[in-house]
């Protein structure tokens, strides 16, 4: 950003010193809300990669959100608790269940396109919860965290560092994919696929990676969110939770790199802030939500800085 | 004659229109072929059925001697099929060079894979250079740095046959690149269309006789989704079915 605050190294800044921070201040509590904004700026990052990279309004991200914390729980019952391989297995399980659906859905577009991604989000939630294995309704406890030799996740602040990280990495890795071919290419499809089709481009398979891509990463933030929480729940796959993460994108700023993250921090922290004083949170968050889609159509993000799109 | 492109008996349909009703038609390699006829008389129809955009209700389409008719619009581009729109469709919100450069980049055969995560685009600096040399041919160096929203009408369409250009077709389908421009711009579309004559195959449609024909090595002339008459500019002028059915209309 061409401004004179250096505004990223004071955020990686503040944002690496947070559980010393609030540990010194007697607020440890306040690390593990923490991590849940970084896990939950993660899925947004990958949804918005999604609908503001990609162009593709899907609204089904919480069946590989939440696939990914079924499969940590679900691994972990039958043994396996390395976060070495879990993870990595949340994420592949994510991508190719993505792939599927993204195989059928992508033939459609605009309105059918929301519909159809809800509609496959819905049948895993049901299948799932019908799945006596993954704890029906109740959900899935996790005996314990995942391992991750050599960090100890059983620590909090721990936690907190490895999901800072993962979605650093993941940001970094947003800011390559949207200067490389690949990124060039999903910015022209956004804009006019026709175009790119005339151009020769195979507009279909570009969509389809942008699409799997998405849900590898909130894959990972599922697995990171079954750690945080201690459990898999039937929750994170249901439709709402799609509806959240898209309020946080659009809350953020659709298209903008910061968007998830923003968008995941406002969301949560307002919950949070609101919760302290009134039982009617929803409504003013709903109402702040309004409020930022009126005065800052760009998001969150749009108002800090110029737009930085792929 | 071997014709590098072969649509033979090509029909589509909306609603109760034919607008391609038993298309029979032969490019010849390296010739520029002009496509005539009134409004609505099917020609943008056609360009969508051997561009790909569209599917034809029957018909088949041969390029040199292969049939492509089950191929879609990206693999026809990349087996050379290039066309251009009669209403520009350039990406707006991109720089006039970033537009070209695209069309650079989606140049598989010897660009290579848009699958690539990693590297900046950027930094392949062949593709840049490559973009501006095409934004100079069509006139456009200066403007490399513009938003293509903000460039005048003729520009756009001069940034849309740029782009159609950097895909380095074998057969270039133009739809109307005239269209809409001022004197000296159509003059030099013109100019830009001459130097390209003989380097690679060329479907033209275009309203001005006067530049029919002075570019068209033969023409056609399209009527309620049939071909009329094919031939020399010479013949189809003299022909009495053409200016009963077309010119004459235009000279009333
Ligand atoms: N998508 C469509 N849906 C319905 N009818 C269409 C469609 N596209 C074209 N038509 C009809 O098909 C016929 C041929 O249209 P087409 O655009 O091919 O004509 P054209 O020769 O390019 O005309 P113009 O000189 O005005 O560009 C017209 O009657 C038109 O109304
Ligand atoms: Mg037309």
């Amino acid at each position: 950003m061409s401004r004179k605050i250096p505004f990223e190294p004071l955020l990686w800044g503040a944002a690496l010193a947070m559980p010393w921070l609030l540990d010194s201040l007697g607020e440890a509590y306040y690390i593990g809300f923490a991590t849940r904004v970084l896990i939950f700026a993660l899925a947004a990052t990958s949804l918005n990669f999604v609908v503001g990279y990609g162009g593709l309004v899907a609204f089904g991200h919480a069946a590989f959100f939440g696939l990914g914390a079924y499969v940590v729980a679900l691994a972990m019952q039958a043994g396996l608790s390395s976060a070495w391989l879990a993870w990595p297995l949340a994420m592949a399980l994510a991508a190719l269940t993505a792939f599927a659906i993204g195989l059928v859905s992508l033939r459609t577009r605009g309105v059918y396109f929301i519909m159809i991604t809800l509609a496959f989000a819905q049948m895993i939630y049901y299948t799932v919860v019908s799945f006596k294995l993954a704890g029906g309704e109740d959900g899935l406890p996790l005996a314990q965290r995942s391992t991750l030799a050599p960090f100890d996740l059983a620590e909090d602040a721990t936690l907190y560092w490895v999901a800072l990280g993962l979605l650093a990495a993941s940001l970094y890795g947003l800011k390559r994919l949207a200067a490389s071919r690949f990124g060039h290419a999903l910015a022209g499809v956004r804009q006019n696929p026709l175009r790119m089709e005339a151009l020769g481009y195979p507009v279909r398979a570009l969509q389809l990676a942008c699409f799997v891509i998405g849900a590898a990463v909130a894959g990972l933030a599922g697995a990171l969110l079954a750690n945080q929480n201690g459990m898999a729940s039937p929750a994170m796959l249901y439709w709402t939770q799609s509806g959240l993460l898209l309020v946080m994108v659009i809350l953020g700023g659709v298209g903008h790199r910061y968007g998830g993250l923003f968008g995941a921090a406002a969301l949560l922290g307002l919950e949070e802030a609101l919760a302290l004083f009134t039982e009617h949170s929803h409504l003013y968050v709903g109402l702040a939500l309004l409020a930022v889609i009126s005065f800052a159509p760009a998001g969150l993000a749009g108002l800090a800085g110029k737009r930085r799109r792929g | 004659m071997t014709a590098l492109l072969e649509a033979i008996g090509l029909k589509k349909h909306f609603g109760g229109v034919w607008a391609t009703n038993g298309v029979d038609l032969a490019l010849a390699e390296h010739e520029l072929h002009a496509l005539i006829g009134p409004n609505g008389a099917g020609k943008t129809t056609l360009i969508h059925l051997v561009s790909g955009s569209l599917r034809p209700d029957a018909g088949r389409l041969r390029l040199a001697g292969r049939d492509i008719t089950a191929r879609s619009m990206h693999e026809r581009v990349a087996m050379g099929i290039t066309r251009s729109f009669q209403i520009s469709q350039v990406f707006s919100e991109l720089t006039a060079l970033e537009n070209v450069r695209l069309a650079v980049q989606g140049r598989r055969s010897d660009a290579g894979s848009s699958f690539r995560f990693w590297r900046p685009a950027s930094a392949e600096v062949w593709m840049i250079e490559e973009a501006e040399e095409w934004l100079g041919q069509v006139g456009l160096a200066e403007q490399a740095g513009c938003l293509a929203r903000e460039l005048a009408y003729g520009e756009r369409r001069a940034l849309e046959l740029a782009m159609a250009l950097a895909t380095r077709p074998r057969i270039l389908l133009l739809d109307e690149p005239m269209a809409g421009l001022g004197p000296e711009e159509a003059e030099r579309m013109t100019h830009l269309l001459a130097a390209l004559k003989g380097k690679l195959t060329m479907l033209l449609i275009e309203h001005d006789m006067e530049v029919v024909f002075k570019l068209a090595d033969r023409l056609s002339v399209l009527v309620e989704g049939r071909i009329l008459t094919t031939g020399t500019p010479e013949t189809v002028r003299a022909d009495p079915a053409v200016r009963r059915a077309y010119l004459g209309e235009e000279r009333a």
